[in-house]
């Protein structure tokens, strides 16, 4: 396939240029020009007010790979100091439910921890779990890894594979991904099944947050998607479930890299701000460190944790660990109320999938309006310190 | 010692915005830069260059536009560029890229390569270990330190989620890097002089040896199927009345969703 200018209908009004997320396009001697940016969006084609952009399909287009013995939905279950990740419970979550959809089994892999973490993936939704407790596995090394994980989908041919977005599965399953010739997607925030083709619809961001997209990996297999953690929902636990815990060999598999050491860095309140139930964040509009004693005051009314946004990091009143956002931690509490952030799609990104947003802005035309279930247009100085009483009234 | 800095030329990301109404994006006056992750790259391999006289060669693929990219690296103190550009190239995703650049690595020779942590128009975080795999070399992704380096192997701090691990691996070895690792230098008068002067090399298809099914769309498994605008939620609820009005409001809808 290729996307082409008809230059005979093209009048150089350069719509295209602007609709295009990859810089593909370029003026050249008066007319459009698509180089090689180009992704294939076809975004270009809808704005073009002549019907000059073309979609043209050549000879040998797609490789297609024989993908019709591929069966099941595989989650791999990371871990740290043998403790599965909350992220492998939210991926068998989501993973029960195309399984469901494509009426076929959800498989669990996990390498380096005990027979009854194990056995715990099954009571989460795992029909099987591929269990491999060798000792080379239990601190995290991309070479073990991806090579095992690579033998097991040679082996067992499984249809789509999920893993964490995490520095451990965004490290070793691009590697997974090169070596089994097939297509990855990272960082996904939601995950479909397409009626027609039965696809895996992967979407995720991009540019920063500022736009979505939907990726497909329609003739290679398996599938494979990085989740980012936070944003799909666990799944149900059941203590009577069973399944079958295949036992994994490793024969083999060898090391070039030593992970000599593990030094772990992390402070209180940032477990606290994932895990919390309710988070009240602080923005540019507080104004100073102070008054984030005062939406302390009031997660503390609530039993939550206090996060930010980029700008009141920056300005140094209180420390990144809080930061929620693009880069900083994503967060998904039941409720999250927004004291003073205007909502600029790098901080949406970070928490729009918590069940209630409040924002408590003075700015009506706030885009953080736009994702709040309940919004309330006012100062915070006097908004939240009157929530604070009347939250303490109610408990008494 | 020969060191390969991969860079990519992305739009200044923080700019991009779309537009609602019509799905389409408006980036009216978006600048391309080096993407930031790279810049650091560079700095490192130039560090390392300051100690051992090791050569740099920064790459990247792209149309022929990526050329200022390189200038831009040459004007930091990069010895030599290339600019692996075919337009059989277009439409490559991770796999496809990650497979042309490996293919014009294994032609200039290596002992470290570098690359950054992701690009900030994908974010994807893909290329460097995939690159790896193709070479079959070992990667350690996330650099935030280099502890020490000898010409047979490297220790180096590799952040983590909760922390961060040290990793010892041999030469040859790529690495992505964070920006905690190092302050970018800005180019200097010389080097702009330099950068100037400089003829760009290139290479294509035939130079790197590539497969043809296996570069640009042909050679990429994924596809973008469509771009939209981040959704907002539809239940949305502006509250109305006084403030002391709206917060009564909100706690007893608080209230009656048992969240307080
Ligand atoms: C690559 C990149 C990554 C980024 N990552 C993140 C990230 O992870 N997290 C993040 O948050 N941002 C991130 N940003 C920054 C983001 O684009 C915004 O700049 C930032 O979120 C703005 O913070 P803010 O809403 O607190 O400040 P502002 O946008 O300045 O908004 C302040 C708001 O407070 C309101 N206000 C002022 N005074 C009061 C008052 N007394 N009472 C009530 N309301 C008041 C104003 O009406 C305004 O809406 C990133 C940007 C880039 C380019
Ligand atoms: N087209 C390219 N040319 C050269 N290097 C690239 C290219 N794309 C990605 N890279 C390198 O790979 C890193 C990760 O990119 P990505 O996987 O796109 O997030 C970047 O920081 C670059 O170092």
């Amino acid at each position: 396939m290729r996307i082409v200018v008809n230059i005979e209908k093209c009048t150089g009004c350069e719509q295209c240029i602007d609709s295009c997320p990859f810089t593909a396009i370029v003026m050249q001697e008066g007319k459009a020009f698509i180089n090689e940016y180009c992704q294939f969006c076809k975004a270009c084609i809808s704005v073009c007010p002549e019907g000059a952009i073309i979609e043209i399909m050549e000879e040998g287009d797609v490789q297609k790979a024989d993908i019709s013995d591929y069966k099941g939905v595989w989650v791999f279950a990371e871990q740290r100091d043998g403790a599965v990740s909350s992220v492998a419970y939210e991926l068998l979550g989501a993973g029960r439910r195309l399984a469901d959809e494509l009426k076929t089994e959800l498989s669990a892999v996990l390498f380096g921890s005990t027979e009854d973490a194990a056995k715990e993936l099954i009571k989460w939704g795992a029909d099987r779990v591929y269990h491999c407790n060798d000792p080379m596995f239990e601190k995290f090394n991309d070479e073990p890894y991806s090579m095992l994980l690579t033998r097991l989908i040679n082996e067992h041919k499984p249809e789509i594979v999920l893993a964490g977005a995490t520095s451990i599965g965004r490290s070793f399953i691009p590697r997974v991904a090169a070596k089994v010739r097939t297509g990855l997607t990272a960082d996904c925030t939601a995950l479909e099944i397409d009626r027609d083709s039965g696809n895996l619809l992967q979407i995720r961001p991009a540019f920063g947050g500022n736009i979505m997209a939907t990726i497909l990996c329609p003739n290679h297999r398996p599938q494979i998607a990085t989740v980012r953690p936070r944003v799909m929902k666990r799944g149900e636990y059941n203590a009577d479930r069973n399944g079958e815990i295949i036992s994994v060999s490793v024969d083999n598999i060898t090391s070039r890299t030593k992970v000599l050491e593990t030094v772990k860095e992390i402070s209180e309140c940032m477990i606290n701000l994932q895990e919390a139930e309710v988070i009240v964040s602080g923005g540019r509009g507080i104004g100073d460190a102070k008054g984030f004693k005062m939406l302390q005051e009031l997660a503390e009314a609530l039993g939550g944790a206090v996060g930010a946004s980029r700008a009141a990091v920056d300005e140094g009143w209180i420390p990144y660990s809080h930061q929620v956002g693009q880069t900083g931690k994503t967060v998904c509490p039941r409720i999250y109320i927004a004291c003073g952030i205007s909502g600029a799609v790098q901080h949406l990104v970070g928490m729009q999938s918590s069940d209630i947003i409040i924002a408590i802005n003075k700015n009506i035309e706030a885009p953080i309006f736009n994702v709040a279930t309940y919004g309330i247009v006012g100062d915070v100085y006097e908004v939240v310190p009157l929530l604070i009483k009347k939250l303490k009234e109610a408990k008494q | 010692m020969n060191i390969i800095v991969c860079i990519k030329q992305v739009p200044d990301t923080a700019e991009v915005r779309i537009n609602p109404e019509t799905n389409t994006l408006i980036r009216e006056g978006v600048p391309s830069i080096i993407n930031p992750y790279d810049l650091h790259a560079i700095e490192a391999a130039i560090q390392i260059k300051e100690k051992t006289g090791a050569k740099v060669t920064v790459i990247t693929m792209g149309p022929p536009q990526a050329e200022d990219a390189l200038r831009d690296a040459i004007a930091m103190g990069a010895d030599d560029v290339r600019l692996i550009s075919d337009r059989a190239f277009a439409g490559a995703d991770t796999w496809a890229t990650s497979y042309a650049l490996y293919k014009a690595i294994e032609k200039l020779g290596y002992d470290i390569i570098l690359c950054g942590k992701q690009a900030i128009d994908g974010d994807t975080a893909q290329v460097g270990p995939e690159v790896a795999e193709f070479l079959n070399i070992p990667h350690i992704a996330y650099i935030r330190k280099i502890e020490n380096i000898s010409d047979k192997s490297i220790k180096v701090q590799r952040l983590m989620d909760e922390g961060y691990d040290i990793v010892e691996s041999p030469l040859p070895v790529l690495l992505t890097v964070v920006k905690e690792l190092n302050t970018p230098r800005l180019p200097s008068l010389k080097g702009k002089m330099a950068a100037k002067k400089a003829v760009i090399t290139k290479m294509d298809l035939n130079a790197i040896g590539a497969e043809p099914e296996n570069v640009g769309l042909k050679g990429s498994p994924t596809q973008v199927k469509n771009i939209f605008a981040p959704q907002s939620k539809a239940d949305r609820k502006v509250l109305q009345g006084g403030i002391e009005e709206q917060v009564d409001t909100l706690i007893k809808e608080l209230r009656s969703l048992k969240c307080v």
